[in-house]
């Protein structure tokens, strides 16, 4: 289950959180999946959540509304508006929850293709690490509580560079 | 969440954020270290080092030890963590997410496969295309099994 898909989650800057994932489909299909309603409805959110409203109007200048339910009957909705739609390789919106009026943040959505395969990097910048911490608290608390022994995994996660390495 | 924790877990993510100050932590995983042993490995000024270990602390990522001639510094667990269980939960988020994702890209390339959606059909000949295709999705099907 750890690797399952690969995904990638590193911290960029204090208010940047990166996300990376491979999928095994071409970018058309991958794009189509992150842009019709329809198809966002069947996938998105943490598992065990169901989403009864999803509206997309996907355009630049075009604004999205969801609603999570999760599996307590708890619901948090979410809204946004796309910026900027560069073909299926690029595009830029701004999300913010409802029940949280810590503003908005910016995700950068970046699909390359590559043998049949498409590479997800999504970057979310915050205005600040409140919002990091609403969206945790509204979609996660169902979460098992992860060990507090696990320094070096997150070590390890994170991207040291090049002659820093040597001092681990 | 509460109010408090959110202010430490901004400062332990922006105290991460610094490659040399996740060395630094990297290096004090492994024992604690005075500030001469953790200026060794870098190619940097002791006061820069010491700057770097200032935000640390402020973070309460790391602290120091009673011996007074060395001062040696430690690695603090708990707000690491905290930030280590933030990242995730994220990911776990994310990860619920992806793979209903993956499920559903094996369904649609099927489809486009059949020719039974509007691009599918818009560009792929029908009858020309099932045998690659077929192949593919069901190899993508019993991985998605064994996750």
């Amino acid at each position: 289950m750890k690797n399952a898909g690969n995904l990638q989650v590193t911290l960029p800057s204090d208010r940047e959180v990166m996300l990376t994932r491979v999928f095994n489909a071409p970018r058309h299909l991958v794009f189509e999946a992150f842009t019709k309603a329809e198809l966002l409805q069947r996938w998105f959110g943490p598992r065990g959540f169901t989403m009864p409203v999803c509206e997309v109007d996907f355009k630049v200048g075009g604004t999205f509304r969801f609603v999570l339910r999760a599996p307590n009957g708890k619901e948090m909705s979410m809204r946004g508006v796309y910026r900027e739609i560069a073909g299926p390789g690029r595009m830029v919106h701004m999300e913010s929850f409802d029940d949280f009026p810590m503003g908005e943040a910016q995700v950068t959505t970046i699909l390359v293709e590559q043998d049949g395969k498409t590479t997800l990097t999504a970057t979310v910048l915050s205005p600040s690490m409140e919002v990091r911490d609403a969206v945790i608290k509204s979609g996660m608390e169902h979460g098992a509580a992860e060990s507090y022994d696990k320094l070096e995994e997150l070590l390890a996660a994170m991207p040291l560079q090049a002659g820093a390495n040597g001092a681990a | 969440m509460n109010r408090l924790s959110s202010d430490r877990l901004d400062a332990t993510f922006a105290a991460l954020a610094d490659p040399t100050r996740r060395a630094i932590l990297a290096r004090l995983a492994s024992g604690e270290a005075s500030v001469a042993e953790l200026v060794e490995p870098f190619a940097m000024t002791q006061p820069a080092i010491s700057k770097h270990l200032k935000v640390l602390e402020r973070a309460g990522l790391i602290s120091r030890t009673q011996d007074a001639q060395r001062r040696p510094r430690r690695l603090e667990a708990k707000p690491m963590a905290e930030a280590n269980e933030w990242l995730e939960k994220y990911r776990q988020f994310w990860e619920g997410s992806f793979l209903r994702l993956d499920d559903l890209l094996d369904e649609m390339k099927g489809l486009e496969t059949k020719g039974t959606n509007t691009r599918g059909a818009r560009e792929r000949a029908p009858g020309s295309k099932l045998g690659a295709g077929n192949k593919k999705r069901g190899r993508a099907r019993s991985q998605g099994k064994t996750q």
